[in-house]
């Protein structure tokens, strides 16, 4: 049975549906991150699993325990804040001693729990600062300190990131699932970052207008995007429209360039399909046989750090290609003609609307 | 290429001498009792009076329990605006500020019209009463200041989100207004608290058509009858004035921490 079990979670506000018929069943010290752009609901489906919204229908069960009707206080959940939300009337030893408290632990096993989750997060010997002497970095791990102080049964982090810079985030996150896993936690992730969530994750929850459009492991999200909306929101994908010619054999042409997919395409012959290929399943050159080929003129180079993305036109339409930089392999110029192959496998064909 | 500069000064100048002429005129006018020297006679006389004694101290008990009973209106409701019903802002924010705009001697009619001796609650029955009655007129004059000091010092903390944080971390909501909220608002409630005392210890209107014998009335009384001592008083009450002002400054710098996280 599921430990965190959330089914037919709706949300109105006014006429506005911002969640419509959420399911989801994470299990016990499983990490799961809601992942979308803002609007899309994440944020307002973990702040009904923690309590701060009511439901408009649906059930939230932690453990077995229906906590609709529950007040956050009563749910036994512990919550991240992307603003931290440190009391900054209290030191760092305090905060993460307040939860303690409230449940009327006796003292001296509250300074040695404070001390215990102050070393977890690395920071033994701040205990006596208050938040405002503290880094961004800092006041984050001491927030997750004081939320798993009080052992709650699942925490939920709330775009926890996204106030901090690039770097820190980087090494943060990696120690959030550390601890995530030393614990053994279940854990609800909500992020607006696709490679946080595919870092972090166990699973993810893709969302999109209060739908979650896809739910799985992040070499499926990434690999296997059930619509169009996962796959553009996830990475970067060209998507190229094709013009189908056979639908049983998978024949297509791209600006006038045969591709055979090899495999049965639902659609009409005529009609126009967008199809789409990661920028890093492209090769530069003539690949191997059976493959698929397109030839097209380099539009511009870009030097992304250890990538190099090298836009390519074709008759109308252009695609990225990304190939790692080495010091070996000049990039082509821009100008120069270039041949382009992939695996057909790699080729999604898409459901879904167009953004 | 600053010529505006010496119009900066003058204006500055002219403000000065506008605050502090009258100030320094009282305070050599308190020191002349004596004929042909300075001395504090005034002072002395003022303060070895026992009904200066009385009225103050009746003054001083009465504006700590005008902030106390300020404090506990005014914070949760504050909170609450804030929290929950951020729409309503406008309209409190206008209530808190009728006390500036309606005169407190038509306060202070409507309160013996609504509570005399023939009304369902007759305060001004008894003397305990009418003291009641005075502290609540009190509180009501303060709200403006309070309200606003304590709405200010809201804003410099995020309020709802603190509020959640302590929630998902079992607190109920008298843990919260006790341990985050108030320690958190607590200068703004000094400043707020200060500025009621100041209010409280010069008031005159309602205290002397309530009858009760507060330092207002007993000021006024001094002033139409003696000469140097009402100049004496207005020095001790300036003095005290700026004494609150100052502890509200000394307050703030000894505070530990700082609401302002990043």
């Amino acid at each position: 049975m599921a430990f965190l079990e959330i089914s037919g979670l709706q949300k109105f506000y006014g006429p506005n549906h911002v969640v419509r018929d959420f399911n989801l069943d994470v299990g016990e010290g499983e990490f799961v991150s809601f992942l979308g752009p803002s609007g899309c609901g994440k944020t307002t489906t973990l702040r009904m699993v923690a309590g701060f919204e009511t439901p408009s229908e649906g059930v939230i069960r932690i453990d077995g325990r229906d906590v609709v009707n529950l007040k956050p206080s009563q749910r036994d959940i512990g919550m991240v804040f992307q603003a931290y939300a440190l009391f900054p009337n209290m030191t760092v030893a305090q905060n993460v001693a307040f939860g303690l408290k409230v449940a009327g632990m006796p003292r001296p096993r509250i300074a040695a729990r404070v001390a215990e989750m102050l070393a977890i997060i690395k920071l033994p010997e701040l205990g006596a600062r208050f938040p405002f002497q503290l880094s961004g970095g800092q006041q984050q791990r001491v927030a997750l300190a004081r939320a798993l102080a009080v052992q709650p049964k699942v925490l939920l982090l709330d775009e926890p990131l996204s106030a901090l810079d690039a770097k820190i985030r980087v090494s943060l996150r990696e120690e959030i699932r550390a601890i995530q896993r030393k614990l053994g936690i279940t854990t609800i992730y909500v992020t607006h970052d696709q490679e946080e969530a595919l870092a972090m994750s166990d699973r993810i929850v893709v969302m999109r207008d209060g739908i979650a459009e896809q739910i799985g492991d992040p070499f499926e999200i990434y690999n296997r995007p059930a619509t169009r909306f996962v796959a553009s929101f996830v990475g970067t994908l060209n998507v190229l429209d094709a013009r189908l010619l056979d639908p049983a054999t998978g024949l297509v042409t791209v600006d006038g360039q045969e591709i055979r997919l090899a495999r049965a395409v639902r659609g009409e012959a005529g009609e126009t399909i967008p199809i789409s290929l990661r920028p890093q399943a492209i090769l530069l050159g003539s690949g191997p046989d059976p493959g698929g080929r397109l030839r097209g003129r380099v539009d511009s180079v870009s030097f992304l750090g250890s990538v190099v993305r090298i836009r390519v036109a074709l008759d109308g339409q252009n695609l990225a290609v990304d190939i790692f930089n080495t010091a070996a392999m000049r990039p082509p110029k821009p100008g120069e003609t270039v041949d382009l192959a992939f695996a057909t496998g790699d080729v999604l064909v898409l459901e879904g609307a167009a953004d | 290429m600053k010529p505006p500069r010496i119009w900066a000064w003058l204006a500055l100048a002219f403000g000065l001498i506008y605050f502090f002429l009258p100030l320094i005129g009282t305070l050599e006018f308190s020191l002349r009792m004596r004929r042909g020297e300075y001395s504090f006679d005034a002072y002395r006389v003022v303060l070895a009076d026992p009904q200066f004694r009385a009225t103050f101290s009746y003054s001083v008990i009465l504006a700590c329990l005008t902030i106390l009973v300020g404090v506990i209106i005014v914070v949760p409701t504050a909170y609450w605006v804030r929290l929950r019903l951020p729409r309503w802002r406008p309209v409190v924010e206008f209530i808190t500020l009728l006390p500036l705009v309606i005169p407190p001697i038509v306060i202070v009619f409507g309160y013996i019209r609504l509570y005399n001796t023939s009304s369902i609650l007759p305060l001004t029955g008894t003397a305990m009463g009418t003291n009641v009655l005075l502290m609540f007129g009190y509180a009501t004059l303060s709200l403006p200041y309070m309200y606003r000091a304590v709405d200010t010092g809201l804003r410099a903390i995020d309020v709802a989100t603190l509020t959640e944080a302590a929630e998902s971390l079992g607190a109920g909501w008298i843990t919260i207004m006790a341990r985050v909220i108030l320690p958190n608002v607590l200068v703004a409630v000094l400043s707020g608290a200060f500025l009621t005392f100041a209010i409280v210890i010069g008031e005159f209107v309602l205290a002397a058509l309530l009858n009760r014998p507060a330092f207002g009335p007993y000021l006024q009384l001094i002033g139409a009858n003696r000469a140097y001592e009402p100049a004496a008083l207005a020095v001790i009450a300036f003095a005290i004035t700026w004494a609150c002002m100052g502890l509200i400054q000394l307050v703030t710098r000894f505070q530990k921490f700082k609401t302002v996280p990043r």
